[in-house]
């Protein structure tokens, strides 16, 4: 599988309270009205400046904090189709995968941001068309590739029935 | 092979020989959701078709975190959770009963359990020798569908802690210490699992104080041994036929190992805007609190409230300093009444909040104004947290939080002591 897009970047340590603050909480059961207010705190442009398709690029430990699936609900739903980032936390990590929106664990110092970017999910390749490089990602485990080829956990759960290690 | 406390809990509930780096199915012993995740764990369970949980007694629903509801949204939320629980059965805990952690470890858990929570603190649970984990909503409905859940056999990071606290110092201290240490993601994936003679003699209130905060390091669970000082506290609450006695193997094989000496801490607090971002209050003098914050998951406990009252007995808040104090349950506040620390809290100028999250996650009951700093005894800073990304937060212990309430400024608890 093939993805193609351009790399919107931010910083280390961006957390779920940065992607959808506290503040926003009695929006949860507002997804489009929520969405809006996606990263405003660090990055105020990101919802008026992405575009359908692009790529989240990030740097270490991102998603740290909360628990709440909302934060890469509303990324998925501003059109980003993979997240990139040096490392995350642990439960972002997984909540993206369940949603079906792939993370990859890269090297990212060297994408700046609106860089074209065209990642092969197979071969675990990302080539940096404009800069001409190549990165490495990561292995995602196998139930995790199971997942993501689904669609996210629900439509696994919904053909599956259950967890097939 | 000798096993780590995580690898025999996940081991016993996969009927696996689970090591660190396997991926096991896992029986799942109690699955909760809180006001903030739980109507969309509602929405994807029954988009997955299901309309009922495996479990209805091992399900619970915590109205905490917007309790009293502040905004109509979340009474419409909280609407949806109380007809979730009426339509399948599953417990539910309603507003002003507390905050989800605290009432899991006073009610539900148990050692050897696996307990999942849509919150990122159900670490919590491990100060009972349960291997707890927060996940998101998705997770936690189908948990909730089909009773179990796939895990990834956390590596063990093994944290051995000796000596005696000093006077002012306290298990706050400890954690915030280690996490500056290691980092805000020095244990992304790993299992914590704390030992040695300070920790054996801890109380439960302080383990679950350390659990709690595993996740501030990137921790997937914070683990303690149960022992003696973990049957008695299941006694107190009626459980005791619960007990199971778990420990680590001798020989088990850790990633990591690091030694703290208790006795050399002092009192510790997290700057703006990181966990890992750590100094010592005394350090900090000179820094203007317009809030001292008291309560929440990580410190809302009965032993919390006494240690502040004890320190804030015949004083007064500083005039430009609010102090806000919300016990972490129920029976937290009823016991806080009766030892009389609510009145001495109140006497020295606190306000105090329902029993729940309260200023905690930025919503209600203490939300910051711009250029405000407060001082908080919860177990996250990030930017924004407590609702106005112009404010800075620094977590420290009830000690330290009551003593800054006084001085109107951070400050070291020893001067009160």
């Amino acid at each position: 599988m093939i993805l193609r897009g351009r790399a919107f970047k931010v910083g280390d340590n961006i957390s779920t309270d940065h992607i959808i603050p506290g503040k926003w909480f009695h929006l949860r059961s507002n997804l489009p009205e929520l969405a809006k207010h996606c990263l405003e705190d660090i990055a105020p442009d990101f919802v008026s400046k992405v575009r359908e398709g692009d790529l989240l690029v990030a740097g270490k430990n991102f998603g740290l904090g909360s628990s709440r699936e909302h934060a890469p609900l509303v990324i998925k739903m501003a059109g980003i189709k993979a997240i990139l980032a040096e490392s995350t936390a642990r439960i972002f990590f997984r909540n993206a995968i369940n949603l079906g929106l792939p993370v990859l664990i890269c090297d990212t110092t060297q994408v700046d941001d609106g860089n074209e970017l065209e990642i092969d999910l197979t071969a675990s390749r990302i080539k940096d068309v404009t800069n001409g490089n190549h990165l490495t990602f990561g292995r995602i485990p196998e139930v995790m590739l199971d997942i993501l080829d689904e669609g996210g956990l629900v439509p696994y759960i919904q053909k599956h029935g259950d967890f097939k290690l | 092979m000798g096993k780590t406390l995580a690898e025999i809990i996940l081991g016993r509930k996969s009927g696996a020989d689970a090591t660190a780096g396997d991926i096991v199915v896992a029986q799942v012993d109690l699955v909760f959701v809180q006001d903030g995740t739980g109507p969309l764990a509602v929405r994807q369970l029954e988009a997955s078709g299901f309309n009922e949980v495996a479990s209805p007694s091992r399900t619970a629903l915590f109205l905490d975190h917007a309790a009293p509801s502040p905004a109509r949204e979340l009474s419409n939320d909280h609407m949806l959770l109380r007809a979730f629980a009426r339509s399948t059965g599953a417990r539910l805990f309603d507003v002003g009963e507390g905050v989800c952690h605290q009432l899991v470890a006073e009610e539900l858990a148990s050692p050897g359990e696996v307990i999942l929570g849509a919150d990122s603190h159900t670490t919590t649970a491990g100060g009972l020798g349960a291997f707890a984990t927060g996940m998101g909503s998705t997770d936690i409905a189908m948990a909730m569908a089909l009773g179990k859940t796939w895990l990834r056999v956390p590596e063990s990071f093994r944290i051995a802690v000796e000596g005696q606290f000093a006077r002012g110092i306290f298990a706050k201290d400890l954690i915030l210490h280690l996490i500056g240490l290691i980092g805000a993601d020095g244990a992304t994936y790993k299992a914590l699992e704390f030992v040695g003679g300070t920790v054996d003699n801890m109380t439960i209130a302080e383990r679950l104080t350390i659990a709690n905060m595993a996740i501030e390091a990137g921790g997937k669970a914070g683990l303690f041994a149960s022992d003696e000082t973990t049957r008695n506290y299941l006694a107190e609450h009626g459980r005791e036929d619960r007990y199971l006695p778990l420990r680590a193997d001798a020989d088990a094989i850790y990633e990591r190992t690091i030694e703290i000496d208790a006795a050399s801490l002092e009192p510790t607090v997290s700057m703006p805007h990181t966990v890992d971002n750590t100094a010592l209050a005394q350090h900090l003098k000179g820094t203007i609190v317009q809030q001292s914050f008291i309560g929440t998951c990580t410190n809302g406990r009965l032993d919390d409230l006494r240690v502040a009252a004890t320190i804030l007995k015949g004083r007064r808040r500083h005039p430009g300093t609010r102090l806000i104090v919300a016990p972490a349950s129920t029976s937290v506040l009823k016991a806080a009444i009766d030892a009389g620390h609510i009145q001495t809290l109140i006497e020295a100028g606190a306000v105090i909040d329902p029993p729940g999250c309260a200023a905690c996650v930025g919503i209600h009951q203490g939300v910051l104004g711009d250029g405000e700093n407060c001082i908080s005894t919860a177990n996250r800073n990030f930017h924004g947290r407590m609702g106005n990304p112009n404010s800075c937060i620094y977590l420290a212990s009830p000690a330290t939080a009551a003593a800054s309430a006084i001085a109107g400024e951070i400050t070291d608890p020893r001067e009160f002591l």
